[in-house]
């Protein structure tokens, strides 16, 4: 079984941990000014990248703190594991995994389809 | 005498010829009217109908890899149609019954069995969402039954419904024409169906980039050179946030390994398809006698088609317990698919907003079932440049509107 390094605990087997998706995906600052498609952008959008990931975990039966993770997809190792709050570490050889995607700093027009 | 042991040959020298190819493997010309990117079952099946239902053959399907080598390979192969609103039977129901013909309308055996499917109920909530499940069903004339535990027993003698375990059995539905089919017999019925049309079915050819210009798709390019394209459609499945980014496209996807087994070959024992999402398991035998088990998806993102350990060891347990005759089986392989998820459980089949672009994904763990429903639905929308009715309510633009199609009870984990 793959281990998950806990930023608390240390080294720990996978199946203490609880996944929390995208990491740094921020509460928008007025949801009220927010129309449906930023609202959406919000709710339903997430990255969804082959390669490094900066992505939430929990180590649900340990210390049950949550913390941040980069983390390749395809390869599924941890390429590093940080407190919430810290920016992601780089990583040599990748390109920065951040996402900012909180609505209204990025809005993203028009990808409504039509049908 | 003269024997084949007594007389001078080389390897391979008194083998018969190979048979007949089902398909060419044609380079790619620089231009078609229709690129299709995936040559997996929805690819191949929406190039089939775009020729016969369309007219259109000047088409390229492109796969990275070789045809029909992703989750059309990787799936546990159940067909039913038994889904809760109104938007899915309409797809799910329209694509059974072309199960049914299918054979032959391909004139290729598929092994479709009709052998029906349980989803067993574990808890009085279960009960409850299965009965009115069961209801929708039958007001949109699907068959549909509600079986009590005594029945359940009699159409599958194999499965446990003492109230001694865990997750005691209160019920189930069942469809009886649900069932199973041979998935890489499907995708070849289809490949060669489509190549007899004069479609090009080309592997080994990767999209590295879609090339759009005003607003309008002209081309991809791949790692064969770049193709020029009238239309293209993305039936990619786990890779479709990757190709819509290359068409700046971000899909409301999250993409998973979903992991599957299959024992050593038994005698047969397992009569029906048992699927129960509260364990998270679903069971098939195979028509050759291997035990066709899946499972749950593993929780985090992934595109390396494998998962974790403990997944298969939890779906184990509950295969055992659901099916105690099953505690000598021996597990011969394990493998993952890469599955496109969707926050309502329900596919994205359409329009996108570049035009001439379509999409086709989210099937998450179900797209088998789909396969002939979906390819004739999806090219309607490529030929016509209108989505088919029964795809109408499959916008990606619901995520906005709201107007989602929530089938996580009828789908989330057994799909």
């Amino acid at each position: 079984m793959q281990l998950i390094e806990c930023p608390w605990c240390g080294a720990r087997e996978e199946a203490e941990f609880h996944y929390g998706g995208q990491a740094h995906v921020a509460h928008p600052e007025d949801p009220h000014a927010l129309d449906d498609e930023q609202w959406a952008r919000y709710v339903f959008f997430r990255d969804n990248p082959k390669g490094p990931f900066a992505e939430r975990w929990a180590h649900a039966a340990g210390c049950r703190r949550w913390f941040n993770a980069l983390r390749d997809t395809v390869t599924h190792e941890f390429l590093a594991v940080y407190r919430v709050g810290d920016p992601p570490p780089p990583v040599p050889g990748t390109a920065p995994a951040t996402h900012r995607t909180a609505p209204g700093a990025q809005p993203r027009q028009g990808q409504e389809a039509t049908s | 005498m003269t024997t084949y042991a007594n007389t001078p040959h080389t390897p391979g020298d008194v083998l018969p010829d190979h048979p007949d190819f089902l398909w060419r493997n044609p380079d790619p010309k620089p231009s078609y009217d229709v690129v299709v990117v995936g040559g997996g079952g929805h690819g191949l099946a929406t190039a089939y109908y775009l020729a016969k239902n369309h007219g259109i053959t000047n088409i390229a399907v492109l796969e990275k890899g070789w045809l029909a080598g992703g989750n059309m390979a990787r799936n546990t192969t159940i067909i039913r149609s038994n889904y809760l609103w109104d938007e899915s039977s309409g797809i799910y129901e329209h694509s059974l019954k072309l199960w049914e013909t299918l054979e032959e309308e391909l004139d290729y055996p598929i092994l479709f069995s009709q052998r029906g499917v349980l989803n067993l109920a574990h808890s009085l909530q279960d009960v409850r969402d299965s009965r009115r499940r069961v209801h929708a069903n039958q007001l949109n004339g699907i068959d549909a039954e509600w079986l009590e535990p005594d029945e359940v027993a009699k159409v599958c003698p194999i499965v446990n419904v003492s109230s001694d375990v865990r997750y005691p059995v209160h019920g189930a539905t069942y469809q009886p024409r649900a069932g199973i089919a041979k998935h890489d017999y499907v995708a070849w019925g289809f490949a060669r169906r489509a190549n007899d049309l004069g479609i090009d079915l080309i592997q080994d050819c990767e999209v590295t980039g879609i090339d759009i210009s005003d607003g309008r798709v002209t081309g991809v390019r791949t790692t064969r050179g770049r193709i020029a394209a009238g239309k293209v459609a993305l039936a990619a499945a786990g890779h479709s946030s990757v190709l819509g980014a290359m068409a700046g496209l971000r899909l409301p996807l999250q993409s998973h390994p979903l992991q599957a087994l299959v024992s050593e070959l038994l005698e047969p024992v397992h009569p029906t398809v048992v699927m129960s999402n509260a364990v998270h398991v679903y069971v098939s035998q195979a028509h050759k006698g291997e035990l066709v088990m899946g499972a749950g998806i593993d929780s985090y993102n992934g595109y390396g088609q494998r998962g974790a350990f403990h997944i298969i060891e939890r779906q184990m347990a509950a295969a055992l317990e659901l099916f105690p005759v099953f505690a000598r089986a021996h597990m011969l392989r394990t493998w993952a698919g890469i599955v496109d998820v969707t926050p309502d459980a329900s596919p994205i089949v359409g329009l996108t907003p570049v035009r001439d672009l379509y999409l086709n994904c989210g099937w998450g763990t179900g797209g088998f079932k789909a396969t002939p429903g979906v390819g004739w639905c999806f090219a309607h929308t490529v030929a016509t440049g209108e989505p088919h009715p029964y795809n109408a309510p499959f916008t990606l633009s619901r995520f906005t509107t709201g107007a989602l199609i929530d089938e996580h009870g009828a789908a989330a984990v057994a799909h």
